[in-house]
């Protein structure tokens, strides 16, 4: 019980310090050339599949992604994993059922556990959610013609790490360039070479972020590829509409504007 | 009903004649449909179609979004996220709803300074023009109330801000604050209150729009000439005048289709560019965003709110008359609803004869101004309260302020207008005889009308 006290003490205390440094100033952003990015840019399948191996190796020992059913790894424009696969990663997960009154492994209809560790907050959203730092000047225009955004904050932040620390009331602080104030509770977490790729992909610090942050992309807005589609195939069909609507408003106001009609 | 003479409805079958003596609803829509409008009205007459398009588009996602969210507290953030992952197309669903308050507000933006620069709102419109005005309050409670119901970071606070303002009324604020919340803080009375809310006053705002509808179709559409059409005889109306549809009808979809594509872009490709990614965290009661800012459609009137801090001598001056009752948070609140009341008396501040800012060469100069100005109110309101972005906001709102209250009736005295076209159909022929291209050549001459 004491235990649980002091974690949740040390947590809180963490939070508080975090919005604290929140109001200092973003950090330094590197613009990352992503897959998915732009109007026709999807999600890299293979890339998805590593990062979530990193995710599973690495962050899910903290955090979680509790907005995220297991069953989705399947979707296509996704991870794309077999129905399978799907089901073996899931068993690796305890999950508690209220129907059961007890753990049992997860099934593909559960979502990923939530965080571990309360002072680590849930990943589901985080790529949407950090995605308010671009410049220049608060314009997001970085946003708009770079495609800026979250993902690029993850790599940032994951890559960002200087090795210097400092401890204040009690709590150790990391320095990073990417985090807005400059000092971060959040540990090292990649240092390069952390997991075996299965397709011989290069692991050093700067890929497995760059897997990890696609993956956790795909993880907040699953829908990214059914989204573009649909907003082509709106362009192009509002666009054969309004041309047609442009000649038949240029044939009847013809005669109005006392031009011969054709 | 007065005004420009047309051909009324006649019932042909005996089924229609019959309909026709017992309730002449068709009769009501081929009047409303078949309406004689100025023929010379330009791309700024497009966007009424659009703002009736977004009510329409606003209310049908919005029913389907209700069927899956679940107000309460606990519970809200997942639902969305359930819209956003489980529910089919919800996803689209939900970002056409989200860009569409803004598309929404865009429109509106527009429409309100149309009718601005043309004096649209000038005798015999001003119903229309308040009418307007009440549309446009509604709009902004409905979009801040829905705001609020992801429960996301910037929902929480944006409330806890925004409700705050009432508690700076003087004696009977932090009642009627309490009352307004349901508690003493924003909490799960407050989001279901704001939920019933946003659900009920779309269909105020479409009972608003058909009365608004109704005004300016007795009255007859201003436009950009601000000659009234020759009521005389039907023949003289219709020199001026061709029906609705389907000249303006045609005409209107195709600007309408024209937005679309640009809309279905932005839903498409960069929904969330235009919101707050804070809202994308929970609401946490404990924690306070660094940097707390309303949409972007607010700003203007966020940066009015925030110019009149303690130390401008205006405010200090309003603190001692009153003996301290009107302090610098109160008078915020009082300049924020006051910047949208002087812009609902314009039709009684502006003293000049002429109607349209076509023919007014004084006037126009201080009308750009004042689109420049709302443009940068609107940037010093995502900026930080600090200077000079403080300075800017009060600058920026005094001119607001000015140009209604100061510069509007003293224009119409000292100005000397330019001579304005004898009919509607004089406009019209000389606009269309120097050009030989058609729908075109009209869309490229004056963008900026």
């Amino acid at each position: 019980m004491f235990k649980k006290l002091a974690i949740s003490a040390v947590a809180a205390l963490t939070l508080s310090t975090g919005a604290v440094m929140a109001a200092g100033g973003a950090g330094h952003i590197e613009d990352v050339d992503f897959s998915f990015e732009g109007p026709f840019g999807s999600f890299d399948q293979n890339q998805l599949q590593r990062g979530l191996q990193v995710y599973t190796e690495v962050c899910s020992a903290c955090h979680g992604l509790k907005y995220v059913p297991l069953r989705t790894l399947g979707d296509e424009g996704g991870p794309n994993l077999p129905d399978d696969q799907v089901r073996a990663y899931a068993e690796q997960y305890e999950v508690y059922d209220p129907e059961l009154d007890e753990y049992r492994p997860a099934k593909p209809t559960d979502h990923f556990p939530e965080s571990g560790f309360e002072g680590a907050p849930d990943l589901s959203l985080m790529a949407k959610g950090r995605a308010g730092f671009s410049g220049p000047y608060g314009t997001g225009l970085n946003q708009l013609f770079k495609g800026m955004g979250g993902p690029e904050y993850i790599v940032a932040l994951l890559d960002g790490y200087t090795g210097e620390t400092k401890t204040q009331a009690g709590v150790t602080l990391y320095e990073n360039t990417a985090f807005p104030g400059g000092w971060i509770s959040m540990a090292p977490a990649l240092y390069g070479e952390d997991v075996e790729y299965a397709d011989g992909h290069p692991n050093s610090l700067h890929h497995e972020a760059e897997d990890v942050a696609a993956f956790l992309m795909w993880a907040a807005e699953p829908k990214m590829m059914a989204r573009k589609q649909a907003g082509l195939t709106g362009v192009i069909f509002l666009t054969v509409l309004t041309v047609l609507l442009y000649l038949t408003n240029k044939r009847i106001w013809a005669p109005i504007k006392g031009k011969k009609t054709s | 009903m007065s005004g420009i003479p047309h051909d009324h409805y006649e019932p042909q079958t005996g089924g229609a004649k019959w309909l026709h003596s017992r309730l002449p609803i068709v009769g009501l829509l081929y009047d409303t449909i078949m309406i004689p409008t100025p023929k010379n009205l330009n791309w700024m007459w497009i966007w009424g179609i659009v703002l009736t398009f977004c009510l329409a588009l606003q209310i049908i996602t919005g029913i389907i979004l209700v069927m899956h969210y679940t107000p309460h507290v606990d519970l809200a953030f997942a639902s969305v996220e359930h819209i956003m992952r489980n529910v089919n197309g919800g996803h689209m669903i939900r970002y056409l709803h989200m860009n569409g308050a803004s598309l929404f507000f865009l429109a509106v933006y527009l429409h309100i300074f149309r009718g601005l620069y043309y004096g649209s709102y000038k005798a015999p419109r001003e119903v229309t023009w308040i009418i307007g005005m009440l549309i446009y309050l509604m709009m902004m409670g409905t979009a801040f109330m829905g705001y609020v119901l992801p429960w996301g970071q910037m929902s929480f606070w944006g409330a806890t801000v925004i409700t705050g303002l009432f508690g700076a009324i003087p004696f009977i604020g932090e009642p009627i604050q309490t009352w307004l919340l349901g508690g003493p803080a924003v909490d799960n009375a407050t989001l279901n209150r704001f939920f019933s809310l946003h659900y009920l006053l779309p269909f105020v705002i479409a009972a608003l729009v058909a009365v608004h509808i109704w005004a300016f179709h007795t009255t007859g559409n201003n436009n950009p000439t601000g000659v009234e059409v020759r009521r005389g005889s039907k023949a003289e109306a219709e020199k001026d005048t061709v029906p609705f549809w389907p000249y303006f009808v045609i005409k209107d979809l195709f600007a309408l289709g024209l937005i679309m594509v640009i809309f279905f872009a932005v839903v498409g490709f960069m929904p969330n560019y235009l919101g707050h990614p804070d809202n994308y965290i929970e609401a946490n009661p404990l924690v306070t965003p660094s940097h707390i800012v309303p949409e972007w459609y607010f700003l203007p009137f966020y940066a009015i709110l925030r110019a009149f801090t303690a130390d401008v001598w205006v405010v200090m001056f309003a603190n001692w008359i009153t003996g301290g009752i009107i302090d610098a948070k109160f008078f915020g609140v009082l300049a924020m609803f006051g910047a949208i009341i002087v812009m609902a008396l314009a039709p009684w501040l502006d003293t000049s004869s002429v109607r349209s800012g076509r023919y007014r060469p004084m006037f126009k100069w201080w009308f750009a101004l004042l689109c420049v100005d709302f443009v940068v109110l609107m940037w010093a309101g995502a900026m930080p309260a600090e200077p000079p972005y403080s300075t800017i906001s009060l600058i920026g709102s005094t001119y607001w302020f000015a140009y209604f209250l100061i510069i509007l009736p003293l224009l119409g005295v000292i100005e000397k207008p330019q001579p304005q076209p004898a009919t509607i159909e004089e406009d019209f022929k000389a606009n269309h005889a120097k050009k030989s291209d058609g729908g075109a050549g009209a869309l490229s001459a004056t963008p900026a009308e």
